[in-house]
Order: structure tokens, then sequence, then C-alpha cells
């Protein structure tokens, strides 16, 4: 705009801008306002000297006067460490049942545990300890290798199979493969999984499960109990798992049965007390026993 | 109100002997003899000088009301922490105690949880509803008579009138030189403004602490850093607002003025200057009687300047409703005075509707005051079913409330005997100042049974018991556990039910997952 217009009314100049015929007054600002402005610019100048401010390539102003966000996370965090000292002593210093008595130190540990859990379990648990195919589910009823605190304790502590001086079972044998090592053949395998079937009711074949019951009582009851209750029912620590029941921690079909017997079963766990600290397994136990399967 | 068409011309304040900044008249009226000065655009500096206004002692109806706002006001912002109020034996006894640290509003027999803040929601929609009727009613009352800046800065001007005199002193005593009078008069002042500013923002964290507890320790010097760096906020922020920024405030920092025409009307009761009454103004010749003033052509306005010497704002009221003008009617008191002084019937300056103005200026009847009107009917409506929503949901607020949070991993658990169950985290805020004792139910799921983590408690069917610390949420892990047979579809409703010991219920929807089939 060529000519400045000015406002008859006022006198004032307009700013050249017209909507709809109003025209904005270029009004000057009030003089505190523009100070303030200035003000700003100034407090800026001081923070770039006193502040990190300017990034140089890999490098940054640092600021007369050190600060560094870096510092104050990592000063944050020791801050919390020391603040979890007293109960992570305590949990240290109690036993695994004892915990759950006591209402502080409980609430402590399923907090810390659920941390835990996602950190280093829930990758195969699943988040909540939702299980998956061979991985057991550990919110229900189940329990392989015992379901207290104790026994949760113990198992990650030591793991499943796994390499260490206290760990349950035996390290890389688990369920004898029946079919690979010869022991039964085709149709006996055929037979003693239509009799397992037979046990949850969803057998298809009489006949063939009437058989399978000797190829059990035989093979299969050293372990998984003669009513099929699993071994911790009968009292043996081997990990066999109840056959009556829902819950199949590879399938219950008849393929994955086949499958099963045929080649036999051996989940591994590691052994955590290499990796995690007393403090934090009795957390994760504690954690794992109140997601809704301990007994 | 109709602007004057006519260029009015340029006119001196005459107390205080500088010219008022004036608009240069448009180019056509310019005296073609008149020396061609420099181009104004070329002069205009970047920033407005602030112009200092004098406000004038001024007496009156609308100046009495102004201090008697101003009274109870003060009384109220100053006392209102000292007031007790019982609450039982673990509550704090102050009537209205905003307890940040603990999370816990106190407002006399209320007491609000953090979950609760939608109350203060429809206090604050409450008190708009309420600005906007009082503006639709009456104009900017809240900018004259109750806003704190106004209060704060009409004690302000007060204080400076006693130290260093009426308008006409201050002007004179900032135009003079430098004297140990001036200095010491300064001096004075600004003290006092500092002592009035330190009572403000002391006052102020009482309201966020216990009062009296934290009196000794101001007191004893034993206040904390927090507190402290408060009182030197509010006491800065007062000192500066009500000491040197005053109408500034109100014409660049507060938004109100900007959209305060949205909510009066025609029929709103507003400051205005009879401009059909009082022009052409002129001075008041003492040989020259009103018979004679009229046959000139001469209003009743004798351009005594009173009303602009009196105004806060610093503005003349003449030139007709403007943005700075926060409705406070002392211009009227000034005109009035002046107006009995000379003879003249009052309210030449007058807080009238623009109806009933317009029908005087025309000739004909006055109109009344229109107080029902479709805006006012409808805020006061508003006004009315949200207080009563609010003093409803006081009335009826709850002891205990309960959250229920269903667990997302996994979904639903398959137990081995076939049944499915669900967890949930349950907490149950117990709002009252008893340890309590509760009993859940849940209903929905046929043949539903409960259990609680941890708490080594068997398996019930149907109820558990629960307890509750005072004033505390409690958290518990709750297990469901159904039938399959019991289920219907993937997610059927549930329904958790909390009864107290002294039969307060409280329920909470949930739903129940299961598979598919």
């Amino acid at each position: 705009m060529a000519q400045k217009e000015k406002d008859a009314l006022s006198g004032v100049e307009t700013t050249g801008h017209e909507w709809d015929g109003l025209r904005e007054l270029n009004n000057p600002l009030p003089k505190w306002w523009l100070y303030i402005f200035y003000v700003c610019i100034a407090w800026s100048l001081v923070y770039y000297v006193l502040y990190p401010a300017w990034p140089l390539g890999k490098s940054y102003t640092k600021g007369l006067l050190g600060y560094s966000q870096r510092e104050e996370l990592v000063q944050k965090v020791a801050d919390g460490k020391k603040a979890q000292e007293k109960y992570l002593t305590a949990i240290a210093a109690t036993s695994v049942e004892d915990i759950q008595k006591n209402k502080d130190l409980l609430a402590f540990a399923m907090a810390g545990g659920r941390s835990y859990f996602n950190e280093n379990c829930a990758a195969c648990h699943g988040a909540g300890g939702q299980g998956a195919k061979g991985f057991p589910t550990l919110a229900d009823d189940v329990w392989l290798w015992g379901g207290t605190t104790a026994d949760i304790y113990k198992t990650i502590q030591h793991g499943i199979r796994a390499d260490d001086g206290d760990t349950r079972g035996t390290v890389g044998i688990g369920m004898t493969a029946f079919g690979k090592d010869g022991i039964l053949n085709r149709d006996q395998i055929g037979q003693v999984a239509e009799y397992v079937l037979s046990l949850n009711k969803r057998s298809t074949d009489a006949a063939a499960a009437e058989k399978g019951k000797t190829v059990y009582d035989e093979n299969c009851a050293a372990c998984h109990g003669e009513n099929a209750q699993g071994s911790l029912a009968v009292g043996m620590d081997v990990g066999a798992p109840p056959l009556v029941t829902a819950n199949w921690l590879y399938g219950g079909d008849k393929a994955t049965l086949v499958q099963t017997i045929t080649n036999g079963r051996a989940g591994v766990m590691p052994a955590w007390s290499k990796r995690l600290d007393d403090a934090t397994i009795k957390s994760l136990a504690v954690y794992v026993h109140n997601l809704g399967g301990g007994k | 109100m109709s602007a004057t068409t006519e260029q009015p011309p340029p006119r001196i304040d005459r107390l205080d002997g500088d010219a008022l900044e004036r608009p240069v008249p448009a180019a056509g009226d310019a005296p073609a003899a008149a020396p061609p000065k420099a181009p104004r655009r070329a002069a205009r500096s970047m920033y407005q000088k602030h112009a200092k206004v004098y406000p004038k002692a001024v007496h009156g109806t609308f100046r009495r009301i102004k201090w008697a706002a101003l009274a109870v006001l003060l009384a109220i912002y100053y006392v209102l922490p000292w007031v007790r109020w019982d609450r039982g034996p673990n509550a704090p006894d102050q009537a209205v105690l905003l307890d940040l640290a603990n999370r816990r509003f106190y407002l006399f027999f209320v007491e609000l949880w953090p979950q609760q803040i939608y109350y203060l929601t429809g206090a604050l929609i409450l008190a708009a509803l309420g600005l906007f009727l009082a503006t639709s009613l009456a104009g900017r009352v809240w900018c004259g008579y109750a806003c704190p800046q106004t209060v704060w800065t009409d004690l302000y001007v007060w204080v400076e009138r006693l130290v260093e005199g009426d308008r006409g002193e201050r002007i004179r005593l900032d135009q003079g030189p430098w004297t140990a009078r001036k200095a010491g008069r300064k001096v004075l002042k600004n003290l006092i403004w500092l002592l009035i500013a330190v009572a403000t923002g002391g006052a102020w964290i009482f309201y966020f602490t216990d009062a009296p507890t934290l009196l000794g320790e101001m007191l004893r010097f034993e206040v904390s850093s927090t507190a402290l760096g408060f009182i030197g906020l509010f006491t800065a922020t007062t000192y500066l607002l009500a000491g040197f920024a005053r109408e500034q405030v109100c014409t660049y920092m507060c938004p109100w003025p900007r959209f305060q025409s949205a909510m009066i009307d025609e029929d709103s009761l507003i400051v205005t200057y009879q401009d059909w009454r009082g022009e052409g103004r002129s001075l008041l010749r003492k040989s020259q009687s009103w018979e004679e003033r009229k046959a000139e052509g001469l209003g009743d306005c004798i351009d005594c300047f009173n009303c602009v010497q009196v105004c806060p704002a610093g503005i003349d009221i003449r030139d007709g409703l403007q943005m700075q003008c926060i409705g406070c009617g002392l211009c009227i008191d000034a005109c009035d005075e002046i107006m009995t002084k000379v003879g003249r019937p009052t309210g030449l300056i007058t807080f009238d509707t623009q109806t009933n103005q317009v029908a005087v200026a025309t000739g004909g009847q006055p109109v009344p005051f229109r107080l029902l009107r479709p805006r006012t009917i409808l805020y006061t409506l508003m006004m009315l079913v949200i207080a009563g929503g609010i003093g409803v949901g006081l009335l009826l607020k709850p002891g205990l409330d309960i959250s229920v949070l269903r667990d997302r991993a996994p979904l639903f658990v398959a137990l081995s005997d076939g049944s499915v169950r669900n967890a949930y985290t349950f907490k149950i805020s117990n709002m009252t100042r008893d340890p309590r004792a509760y009993t859940l139910a849940v209903s929905g799921v046929a043949g539903a049974s409960l259990s609680v983590a941890g708490d080594g408690q068997d398996e019930q069917a149907g109820t558990q018991r629960l307890t509750a610390d005072p004033d505390m949420v409690a958290t518990y892990r709750i297990f469901v556990t159904a039938p399959r047979t019991g289920l219907q579809g993937a997610s059927q409703p549930l329904t958790f039910r909390l009864t107290s010991a002294d039969g307060e219920v409280a329920t909470y929807d949930s739903v129940f997952m299961g598979p598919a089939n």
C-alpha cells in the first residue's frame, strides 16, 4: 500500500488491512508493554549465557551454571532408589510368605513386581501373565511345579530344567518321547490319546479309548497319576500336568496329544537368580502369586 | 449513544495545565493559513506514553456504595480464613481451607476430593453466568465495584490521597522539583502500599493452610520458603497492579472489557451522558442566566471537567460508552454535585438504559427499566439449574465412592475345571472420618463367586467383607469366577454392589468377559 490511510474520526493511521469494511487502527503499544517485551529479549540473552542453549554440531554450549537435565534425572533416580531402600532391605530380610502378611511390603512388592514382570517375564508369559502356547498362564490355577508363594519363588530363582545347581527337573530331559524312542507304536499312541480325550469327555472312538487305558496305566500313570491328576497331586516334583483339565499348555486336541506323546515335551525356564537380586525375585513371586492363580 | 457529529474543538484540561493529547483534525478541516506542522506520522513514537491518571476525590451515592463494597469485600478477604468450622476430631477446623498438600478442599459443610473437582467447574460456570446476568442488568458493576483490581486500586488511591493530597496537589507534587518533602511523601506512600501488599499476600496463603498455625510460624520466622515465595509473589503483584498498573490492567490485560458489549443491550443500565441535554457544552459565565444560555444554543454541560477528573480510568464519559469505562458511576456523583451547585437538575450523567435515554431525548414517555428480558430470564434460569444441580449434588454427596478397573491382560482366565475368572482392581474411597467395613456383592452373572487377592480368605459365593481406613482410598484386587455354563456370550454386564455396615450403598457397572462360545 503506497498511501498510508488515516481514519477520519480518530486521526490514527490504519494498518491498511480491511475486513468487510472494518479497518484496523495502527495504535501504538503501551510503553510498559513494550518494556516487558524488551525485558524478555534481555532475559533470553541472559538465559543463553547461563544455560545450555546452542547446538554446536556434536556438542552444545554448556552455559555458565553448568546445568544439565541428564544430571538432574540421574539425581532424581538416585533419590528414588534411596527412598525405596527401606522397603527393599525389608523385603530382602523377610521371607516371601511373610511379605504377604505385611500390608506395606505387599503393596510395595506388588507395584515393584509388576514392573519387574513386564521387564523380564512378559516376553514369554505375556503382560499380566496371560501365557502362550508352551508358556504357562500364570493367572490360572494350574501349577506344574507348585503354586504357593514359596514354590513360585523357587521356580523363579532356579528355573525349570535350566543349568542351575538347584534347578527343578533334569536339564534337557522332560517327558519321554514315547514314539520317537520306540516305546509305543503308532496305534498305541492313537489309543492313549483317545483315552486322554475320553477323560475330558471328548473321545470319538470308545473302543480305542478302552485299549488306551491299558497303555496309559502301563506307561503314563507313573508320572501323571492313576487318575491323571498330575504329578503334584501324587506328591512327585516332576512337572507332569494333570490330564483331566480344561487348560492345556501345548493344546488338548488329538493331533497335539499325539505329537506330545510321540516327541515328549521339555519346557525350559531360565534360572533368574543369576540375573536378578533376591528382593526383586521375592517381589516377582508375590506379584505372580497375586495374579490370581496363587494357592 | 450517538457520537457528536461535528468535530469538537480542542479542549484544554484547565487544572492540569497541559493539553490533553487530541487527535489531529482530519486533513480537510485544517485551516489553510495554519503553518504546516511536521507530519504527525513521522513523529509518532513506537510506544504510547502512559498518561498518568490522577483521580479526584468525589462524594455521592455511587462513591458511598463503592466504599461499602470495598469494606465488605476486604473484610471477607481478611476474615474468612479465621472462621472455624467443626468437622470432628481428625479433620481440620478451618471453614475455608484449600488443602492442596492433602488434596482436600474444605468449604464450610462441603468437603471435596480431587475426583469431585467438577463442583469447581460448576461454580466457575455459575460465576460466569452471574457476571453475564449482572452485566446485562446493570453494565459493568462487577468491574466498578467488586473486581479485586478495582477494590485494591481504590484502596491504594485512597492512601495516595491521604499522603499526597487530592488531584491538584498530586499533580503539582509530581511536576515539581524533587524536594525532601516530595521524597518523604513518596517514600511514605510506597511504604504504606507495601504494607497493604504484604498483608494481602500474607492473607492469601492463610487459605491454603491452617491460619493460626501459620500465623504462629510467621511470628517466629519459621515460614517455609514456599509460603514466603507466595507471599512475595502476591505482595509484588498487589503492589505493582494496584499501585502502578491500575486502569492499564483493565484496558490492556483484562479480556472482559473486550466482550462486555456482547452482554449489554439497549435495556441494560449503563453510565450515560445525556448529550442532547448537555451539548453544546461551554463554561458558565457568572453574568449568564440559564435562559440566556439556552437562547445561545448551549446545553447544561458547563464543561467543568469534574467527570473526567474523578474517573479512575481517565476517560471522558461525554465521548460515549467506551471500552475503558468500568461503570463505577463516580462521574455521576461528580456531575450531580456540580449540577446541584449551579441549580440545574441532576442526572446529566446518569445510570440509565439506552432505551429510556432515547425516549427522554426525543421527548417521549420515560421507559421503565425492564428487569425481565429474554437474556436475563435465560441467565437466571441457567443459574438456577446449575445452582440446583450443585446443591442437590452436595446434599446427596456420598461418603462412599467406588471405582472398578477390569484387567485387560489377560481379558479372562480359563480355570482347569472349565470355569472363567476375571480380575478387577477395586478402589473404595471412604470419604468419612471413621474406619468402615463393607460387604461386596456382584450380580449379573449366574453362579459368580468372589475372592480377594492377598487376604487369604476363601472364595465365597456372592459376597466378600472389605474394609477402608477413614478419609482414605483402599485398593483391592478382586477376582470374580463363574462357571462357563452361566455365561451368555463373550461379554456380559456385571454389577458390583458395595454396602457399608451403616447401610450406604455404591454400585458400579462393569463387564464380565469370557470365551466367545
